[in-house]
């Protein structure tokens, strides 16, 4: 493989999906070395993306999906951040070793992300279109009018009213959902094959919600990308997720298909998160909540790390790790009495 | 925009206005004979006296005076020192030393100053880092003038790297030891600003958001958070140079050069009021005008402020 | 070097009406936390120590020293440190170590009379023209800029020296510069209260309490002001430095204090002619002159620390 970054193959990557296999994260790590202690954010994540196939990672803050969309993307501050092990294979390749400039060229063409908040992760002080137009003339070393006319077909294309007079507009004169279309624009630029999108409704209004999630699905069934969907919010996944990875205190405690997960969770934290939605057939009902807060990063429980907050918890669980096994046919658990959940 | 720039410029009247009465009430009631020396050794005559005082008004109450000042001022008449030299004639020569001492003094600020604090802010906690934070401590606290004194001694009389005392015409060369003196106070200011917004802006969003693009980590520093950096610090440099001008007074008496400052003080031991007046007033102007310049500068770098 | 009043607001207050900055945090009152922070700073203790000594000094000199500022040796003039006269004597013969430990007085009163007058003077008008607004504030803006268009130490200069022969005596001179510093370094303190005052205002309990029907003064006294100082609180301190270094200047240009009056800025106006031969007699006034504006000005970044843990 000589000069990976500069060639381009017919379908606009620089790799190809090995049987449709785009992502492989394997036993990831993550720490974060700070003066009062170390912080185990990700402790273990495995997972895949295949072409066409939404993934929702499940977490409540702190859990550490973000900052596992962070160390795919590469944008992680190391330091403080450090990864002491795993892979994340792209296409076969280990992004983690990788060459700082390869994997600039990945960022962007190949992967892209989309953030939370849309206005402070647009330069205030640059017009939008040329935000947009950046990953042009970056990645595809494209002339200023050129790589603006993409920017205007790009907004066009994620349903920016009146987008060719507003390409020179600043971010601080779009509304918070037209601010993330425009995020979203400048994500799919470059026709990545993965697309990250970090709670990218949240800071949205529930209708302006909807029109989003909506428009992501959209374009991940035209160009068939590979899309990430992190949340904290089961609602906001259910239509547009094909699988669904809840992650607990730096751990995936559970993975399933969506519909699968939804009838019948096999982990007391999941069925604990789906009581805890609000349900118009249970009117009068008291919400269940699940009691305490997520641990401290820096002093995580021993033992299976929900236990002090599960109401199921035995002696087992504060002493031995629960591994992610197989509890039923396509069905992972990290619980030690995974099978009595899902049989309740 | 344009009535934005008419009305600052309407609210700059009455402030000019004010400003001058300050200083003009603040000169004319310097102690002492106005009169005094304008006879060679001998006191003057009673008739003379009488004749200056009636000439240049001192007989009528001060808002009078200020009135009839004003008048003369409006006709572009800055009045004459006490050598009889229009004051307009002077300062023409002495504005063009201490704008030149000034605007260096500016040119050292925005590079040394902006370099150190890039230096500073992107390796934060490391050895460069504290290297500026000490040092722009150190010229902090040190008076501008025993720093201006003993920069004189050591780097010029000692070395001999700069000259020591400017001449008349005040060349780009012997300026440049006292215009980095002038200006060493801004300097550390401008290179902690620097480093305190750039390292804020280097964890920002957007420059997360620029990394993620893939964009040069070079690309990523140098425009993206770098542009966001200098707006705060452009719009001190340009209120700075007010300062610079005020504070022109003491570097140029220790380098003696003959710019306003030197006129200034000069003007102020020989109780020469006309010359004061009208050296101070011209410098305010200036000074509002680049605040105004600065202002309509910061809408211009920063699109969320507006003007309208 | 004597105008970091007029520049402390200058680049951060058109900032303030920058428009969505996401969660403007309100400015924190004086809380728990802050003391906190200030009581592990360093920073904070090393300053604190600093200005105890000079504060003491200016107080009490006696206390560290037994000779006379004042008491002339001629036949040893110039002489250089000794077991005698630690840091040297001057040109008149007079005990450097001596006059540097009276000369603290001058500088600490002028640093905390200045202080204190710029911030009740620049406060309360700042808070006048906020509280206000309309045309009150359009009237007490214009005023602030009139005063704020005169460079600080030029406006000095010119005060000074038109009160040159009235206020002759120690504390008449004292009293002179703080009233020159006062009139020139307030507008700047305004600016900044007022620009503080404006982001507490539209606060929701600031809105409640109008509507519960609190008089104004009420609100101002206990919901504005408490809300609002905390930059004041920083910046002045920061000033306070600058304000010594003022006094220092306008003492070194010769129309600040003058002899009899032991003062740091005077010394090294009567010793940079010997900068060359007898350098330790310009070196001992700097280095406490500085070393006070130094203080406070660390002082001052440990207070916005404490207070903004943002910026560290």
């Amino acid at each position: 493989m000589t000069d990976t970054t500069t060639k381009t193959k017919p379908s606009g990557h620089t790799y190809e999906p090995v049987d449709g296999r785009l992502l492989d994260v394997e036993d990831l790590h993550v720490e974060f070395h700070t003066e009062e202690g170390v912080a185990r954010a990700i402790n273990g994540v495995s997972f895949h993306l295949d072409q066409g196939e939404s993934l929702a990672i499940l977490g409540e803050s702190g859990s550490g999906k973000s900052v596992t969309a962070q160390a795919i993307m590469g944008i992680l501050d190391m330091p403080p951040a450090v990864i002491p092990q795993g892979s994340i294979r792209y296409c076969g390749q280990d992004l983690l070793t990788m060459p700082d400039e390869q994997r600039r060229h990945v960022r962007g063409p190949e992967i892209s992300i989309i953030f939370q908040d849309a206005l402070s992760s647009l330069n205030p002080v640059f017009p939008v279109g040329w935000q947009i137009a950046e990953m042009f003339r970056t990645h595809r070393g494209m002339n200023k009018s050129d790589a603006l006319d993409q920017a205007v077909r790009l907004m066009e294309r994620v349903q920016i009213p009146a987008a060719r007079d507003r390409v020179k507009a600043y971010p601080h004169q779009f509304s918070g959902g037209m601010r993330q279309r425009i995020m979203i624009a400048m994500a799919i630029a470059l026709d990545p094959a993965v697309l990250i999108a970090d709670e990218p409704t949240t800071a949205l209004d529930v209708t302006v919600q909807a029109q989003i999630m909506s428009l992501l699905q959209e374009l991940q069934e035209e160009r068939q990308m590979g899309l990430i969907l992190i949340t904290h919010d089961l609602g906001v996944v259910a239509d547009v997720a094909d699988r669904i990875a809840v992650m607990y205190a730096g751990r995936l405690v559970e993975k399933a298909n969506v519909d699968e997960l939804y009838a019948s969770p096999a982990h007391p934290y999941t069925r604990g998160l789906l009581e805890s939605i609000p349900r118009l057939d249970q009117k009068g009902q008291t919400l269940a909540a699940i009691g305490g807060l997520p641990p401290n990063l820096m002093r995580i429980p021993p033992g299976c790390a929900f236990n002090p907050r599960c109401r199921m918890a035995r002696d087992v669980c504060r002493t031995d790790v629960p591994p992610l096994r197989e509890v039923a046919p396509g069905r992972l658990s990290a619980c030690h009495f995974a099978e009595e959940v899902l049989d309740a | 925009m344009s009535k934005y720039v008419v009305r600052r410029l309407l609210q700059m009247i009455p402030v000019i206005l004010g400003t001058m009465f300050l200083i003009f009430a603040m000169v004319f009631a310097l102690p002492g004979d106005p009169t005094a020396g304008k006879c060679g050794e001998r006191p003057c005559s009673e008739a003379y006296i009488a004749k200056y005082y009636e000439e240049n008004n001192l007989n009528d109450p001060l808002p009078l005076r200020y009135v009839k000042y004003l008048g003369q001022v409006a006709q572009g008449d800055l009045g004459e020192n006490q050598y009889e030299v229009p004051v307009a004639q002077d300062l023409e020569q002495r504005y063009q030393v201490t704008g030149k001492l000034a605007l260096m003094a500016v040119g050292f600020e925005v590079v040394i100053g902006i370099a150190a604090g890039i230096l500073s802010g992107m390796r934060k906690g490391r050895f460069v880092d504290n290297l500026v934070l000490v040092s722009t401590l150190v010229v902090i606290s040190i008076p501008i003038f025993v720093i201006g004194a003993v920069g004189q001694y050591f780097l010029g009389v000692r070395l001999g790297w700069f000259p020591v005392t400017v001449s008349g015409d005040a060349t780009v060369y012997q300026l440049l030891l006292p215009a980095m003196v002038l200006g060493s106070l801004s300097i550390a200011y401008v290179a902690r600003l620097t480093r305190t917004n750039l390292s804020e802006n280097l964890r920002s969003d957007y420059v997360r958001t620029a990394t993620a693009k893939g964009l040069t980590r070079s690309r990523t520093v140098g425009l993206h958070a770098l542009r966001n950096s200098m707006i705060p610090v452009v719009t001190f440099v340009g209120y700075d140079f007010g300062a610079l001008l005020g504070g022109a007074i003491v570097t140029e008496r220790i380098f003696n050069i003959q710019g306003v400052g030197g006129y200034i003080f000069r003007g102020i031991q020989t109780r020469d009021g006309v010359a004061v007046v009208g050296a101070v007033t011209a410098l305010v102007i200036v000074y509002l005008f680049v605040n105004l310049l600065v202002d309509l500068l910061y809408g211009f770098l920063d699109p969320r402020i507006s003007h309208d | 070097m004597t105008d970091t009043s007029v520049r402390q607001d200058s680049p951060t207050a058109p900032q303030q009406s920058a428009p969505e900055g996401g969660d403007a945090a309100p400015a924190r009152s004086l809380g728990a936390d802050a003391r906190r922070q200030l009581a592990r700073s360093p920073l904070f203790w090393v300053s604190a120590a600093l200005i105890s000594v000079f504060v003491l000094m200016a107080i009490w000199p006696s206390l560290f020293t037994t000779v006379s500022p004042n008491e002339s040796i001629l036949r040893e003039s110039r002489s250089l440190p000794s077991s005698d006269a630690w840091f040297g004597r001057d040109f008149q013969g007079y005990d450097i170590y001596s006059r540097v430990i009276y000369g603290a007085r001058a500088s600490i009163l002028v640093g905390i009379f200045t202080t204190t007058f710029t911030v009740l003077v620049g406060g309360m008008i700042g808070t006048l023209a906020a509280y206000n607004g309309g045309w009150i504030d359009g009237i007490i803006s214009r005023i602030t800029d009139m005063f704020f268009a005169v460079p600080f130490i030029l406006g000095a200069i010119l005060f000074m020296s038109a009160l040159a022969d009235s206020f002759t005596s120690y504390f008449g001179v004292i009293f002179k510069v703080v009233l020159a510093l006062t009139i020139f370094g307030w507008p700047s303190l305004a600016r900044l209260m007022r620009s503080s005052v404006l982001t507490v205002l539209p606060n929701d309990y600031i809105r409640a309490t109008k509507a519960l029907g609190a008089s104004p003064w009420r609100i101002i006294r206990s919901h504005i002001i408490p809300n609002a100082m905390g930059p004041m609180i920083v910046v002045a301190t920061i000033n306070l430095g600058a304000y010594i270094a003022a006094e220092a200047t306008l003492s070194f240009l010769g129309i600040g204090l003058t002899p009899p009056v032991v003062s740091w800025g005077v010394m090294i106006n009567d010793s940079i002619v010997g900068l060359r031969t007898t350098p330790h007699m310009i070196l001992f006034p700097s280095l406490f002159l500085s070393l006070t504006v130094l203080a406070f000005i660390m002082l001052g970044d440990a207070v916005r620390d404490a207070f903004d843990p943002k910026s560290r």
